[in-house]
C-alpha cells in the first residue's frame, strides 16, 4: 500500500498534483491547437483578401477607376493597352442571371417534389442522382458544352428553343387557364356556373395555344450562328448549380417539420395550398440561402465559361441577347494569366487582380445578403 | 509535365555539380525568349538532354524582347525570337561585348481556315483584316452564303495570335465580337462544327477544316518556306558569336537542320527549313 492514509473513495476522485498539472497543460495545448486550426481558415480568407488587394491596388493607382468600369474596350495586349472591363462585368452578370433562371425554378421544384411529393423509396434514389451532378468535374461540363451542346445549338437551336418553350409554357398555361376559369366562374350564378367554366376553359385555352404556337414558330425560325454563347453557358452553369440549390432548399423544406404541415391539413388545405401557403413561406430563408449559394457557384465557375462562352468582350445587343458570345471575369483571369508579366509589374498583370478583387467583393456581398435574409426571417418567425 | 521535371532535375543536378565538379558547368545551356519559339526550344532541349545526359538545358519564355535583353546581359546562351533583332538591340549587344549571330531555326506559317461547306476559296490580307475588325460581318460580302461570319481568334497569350496580329492586323485592334479560344485544337473544333466560322491555326491543324488561299497562295510548307505565303515568318535563335565547334551549344543549334530536329519542328506545328 503506497497511500495508506487516503480513504479509497477519495483516491478515485482526486488526482495527484502532478497529474492535475499535466491535465491542465494538456487541456490548454488542446484548446490552443483547436483555436489555431479554426483561426487558420479565417486567416486564410483575410490572407486571400490582403494579397489580392495588394496586387489590385497598383492597377487602380496606375489607370484609375474610370476606364475599368465604364469602357468596353478590352485590349490588354495591344501596343496602347486598353483595360475597359464593363463588357466583361456584363458578361459575368448575364451568364449568372441565365444560370439562375435555369437553376432556381428547376431546383426549388425538384426540392419540393423530393421533400413532399415523391414517396420515400423514390426519394432515396433521386436525391443521390441529383447530387451526383456536383461530382462531375467542371472541365467535363466544359467539354460537353463545347463539343456537344455548341454544335447542337447551331444546327437545331431554333427547334430546341421552340420545344423548350412548349415544354415550359404548356403546363404553366394549362394551370393558369384552369385556375382563372375557376375563379371567374365563381362570380356567375350557380345555374350556369359549370357551363361558363367550360366555355372559359375553351376560350382561354385557345388563346394560350395560339400564343404558344406563335412563340414556338418565332423561336423555331431563329438561327444561332455561334453555339458558344451566353445561352450555352447559362444552361450548363444552371445544371452545375442545380445540386446546390436542390440540396440546400430540400434541407430547408425538411426542417419545416410535420406540425406545420399537419396543422395546415387540419385547417382544410389541399396539398398544393399546404405547400404554397405554409411550407414554402416557412422555409423561405433556407431557400434564399440555397439560391444565393447557387448564384455564387455560377459566378465563380471558370473552366466552362472559358471553354464555351466564346470569350468575346462585347455587350450583346440588346443586352439580354443570350445568343451572342460573351466574356466573363473568371475566364478573363484564367485566360490572360499566362502572358501577364509578373516581373515588370505591368497593368496587364494587376488588372487581373482588380477583377479578382471585384469577384471577391461580389461574393462577400452575396454572403452578407444571405446572412441578412436568414437573420430577418428568424426574427419574424421568432425561431 | 515532362519538361518541368527535366528542368527541375537539371537544376538539382547543376547545383550539385557546381559545388563539386566545376568543369561540368560548361554543359549548361540557357534559352530565353519568344513564346512562339518556346515549344521548339523545349522539344529540342528534351531531345538533346535525352541524348546527352551531362548537359542541362533550361528554357524560359519571357517574350522576344526579353530574350534579346537576356542575351545582351549574358544571362542566356540562346535568345529565341519570333522577329529579327532590331538594329538598336544589335548595337546594345556590341556595346556590351556580345556578338549576336542569327540562326533561322524554322518557319512559322498560319493557315486561315473555314468550314468545309464554305464556298469561299480565297481571301486577301485586307479582307481578313476587315473580317477581324468586324468591318465585314456577312459571308455574302465575300461571295459566300448569306450567313453571319463567326470570327474566332486564339487567345491574346499565344504566339500564334502574336504572329497573326503582326502579319494581318497591322496594329489594328480586333473587333469586339471576335471569339477567343485557348488552343489550335479548339479553333479547329469550333470551325469544324460551325458553318459560318473563320479561324486561324498552325499548319499542322488543318485536318477537317478548309484552308483558304491567302492573297492567292496556298498554305503549304513549300510556300511558307519561300515566304510566298503572306502569313509566314522565320523564327530565330541568336547566340553570342558562332557556337564553338564540338561544344554542346553547337550540337544543340545544329538540331534545327538535322533530320530528327526537322521532325521535332513538324511535330510542334512549324515548318522546318529545307
Amino acid at each position: 500500500m503506497k497511500n495508506p492514509v487516503r480513504p479509497a473513495g477519495r483516491q478515485s476522485l482526486c488526482l495527484s498534483r502532478g497529474a492535475r498539472q499535466r491535465q491542465r497543460i494538456a487541456g490548454a495545448v488542446g484548446q490552443l491547437f483547436l483555436l489555431t486550426v479554426t483561426s487558420l481558415s479565417a486567416l486564410a480568407v483575410f490572407a486571400i483578401f490582403f494579397f489580392i488587394a495588394r496586387d489590385a491596388i497598383p492597377f487602380f493607382r496606375l489607370n484609375g477607376f474610370h476606364e475599368f468600369f465604364t469602357s468596353t474596350h478590352w485590349y490588354p495586349s495591344a501596343g496602347q493597352p486598353e483595360f475597359g472591363a464593363l463588357a466583361i462585368f456584363v458578361g459575368s452578370g448575364l451568364v449568372t442571371l441565365g444560370a439562375t433562371v435555369v437553376a432556381v425554378p428547376l431546383g426549388i421544384a425538384a426540392a419540393v417534389c423530393l421533400s413532399d411529393v415523391l414517396p420515400f423509396s423514390a426519394r432515396q434514389v433521386v436525391k443521390p442522382v441529383i447530387e451526383m451532378l456536383a461530382a462531375i468535374p467542371s472541365v467535363a461540363y466544359g467539354f460537353f458544352a463545347l463539343v456537344v451542346l455548341a454544335p447542337l445549338l447551331q444546327q437545331k437551336g431554333g427547334a430546341m428553343l421552340a420545344v423548350t418553350a412548349w415544354i415550359i409554357g404548356a403546363p404553366i398555361a394549362g394551370l393558369l387557364v384552369l385556375v382563372l376559369s375557376d375563379l371567374a366562374a365563381d362570380k356567375v350564378p350557380e345555374r350556369i356556373r359549370i357551363r361558363t367554366r367550360w366555355l372559359l376553359v375553351g376560350l382561354l385555352g385557345g388563346v394560350a395555344l395560339t400564343g404558344l404556337w406563335f412563340a414556338g414558330q418565332a423561336l423555331a425560325g431563329l438561327e444561332i450562328p455561334s453555339g458558344t454563347n451566353a445561352l450555352n453557358v447559362s444552361l450548363i452553369l444552371g445544371i452545375m448549380a442545380l445540386p446546390t440549390v436542390v440540396s440546400v432548399s430540400e434541407d430547408a423544406l425538411q426542417a419545416v417539420g410535420r406540425d406545420l404541415r399537419e396543422g395546415s391539413y387540419a385547417l382544410g388545405a389541399t396539398r398544393a395550398e399546404m405547400l404554397v401557403k405554409t411550407v414554402l413561406p416557412a422555409a423561405r430563408s433556407g431557400i434564399v440561402a440555397a439560391v444565393i449559394l447557387g448564384i455564387m457557384r455560377a459566378i465563380g465557375e471558370t473552366m466552362v465559361v472559358w471553354m464555351a462562352s466564346g470569350n468575346a468582350s462585347q455587350i450583346p445587343t440588346p443586352w439580354y441577347n443570350v445568343l451572342q458570345p460573351v466574356r466573363t471575369l473568371t475566364a478573363t483571369i484564367a485566360g490572360d494569366m499566362g502572358e501577364a508579366d509578373q516581373v515588370t509589374g505591368s497593368s496587364r498583370f494587376h488588372v487581373l487582380f482588380a477583377m479578382a478583387l471585384c469577384l471577391l467583393i461580389i461574393s462577400f456581398l452575396c454572403n452578407l445578403g444571405s446572412e441578412w435574409v436568414q437573420r430577418r426571417t428568424r426574427r419574424k418567425t421568432g425561431g | 509535365m515532362n519538361t518541368w521535371k527535366t528542368a527541375m532535375i537539371g537544376i538539382a543536378a547543376l547545383s550539385l555539380a557546381a559545388g563539386t565538379v566545376l568543369a561540368q558547368a560548361a554543359g549548361k545551356i540557357v534559352v530565353d525568349g519568344s513564346t512562339t519559339v518556346g515549344p521548339i526550344a523545349k522539344a529540342f532541349a528534351e531531345y538533346y538532354m535525352g541524348k546527352h545526359t551531362e548537359v542541362n538545358i533550361t528554357v524560359s519564355e519571357s517574350g522576344s524582347g526579353n530574350g534579346a535583353k537576356s542575351l545582351i546581359n549574358s544571362a542566356c546562351d540562346v535568345a529565341s525570337m519570333s522577329r529579327p533583332m532590331k538594329d538598336s538591340e544589335k548595337q546594345a549587344a556590341m556595346d556590351a561585348g556580345v556578338m549576336p549571330v542569327e540562326h533561322i531555326v524554322a518557319m512559322d506559317g498560319i493557315a486561315v481556315v473555314v468550314h468545309m461547306s464554305n464556298p469561299v476559296a480565297g481571301l486577301t490580307i485586307d479582307q481578313l483584316r476587315d473580317i477581324y475588325t468586324s468591318k465585314t460581318i456577312r459571308w455574302s460580302e465575300l461571295g459566300g452564303p448569306d450567313k453571319p461570319i463567326v470570327v474566332i481568334s486564339r487567345d491574346t497569350n499565344s504566339g500564334t495570335y502574336e504572329t497573326y496580329e503582326s502579319l494581318v492586323m497591322h496594329k489594328e485592334k480586333m473587333g469586339e465580337a471576335v471569339e477567343y479560344v485557348g488552343s489550335n485544337g479548339a479553333i479547329r473544333q469550333r470551325v469544324m462544327s460551325t458553318p459560318g466560322a473563320i479561324g486561324y491555326v498552325g499548319l499542322a491543324f488543318t485536318e477537317g477544316v478548309k484552308p483558304v488561299l491567302v492573297n492567292g497562295v496556298e498554305a503549304i510548307p513549300e510556300t511558307v518556306v519561300t515566304k510566298e505565303y503572306p502569313i509566314a515568318r522565320p523564327l530565330y535563335m541568336y547566340t553570342n558569336g558562332e557556337p564553338e565547334a564540338g561544344s554542346s551549344l553547337a550540337g544543340f543549334m545544329a538540331l534545327s537542320v538535322a533530320p530528327e530536329g526537322k521532325q521535332i519542328i513538324e511535330e510542334v506545328g512549324f515548318v522546318p527549313l529545307p
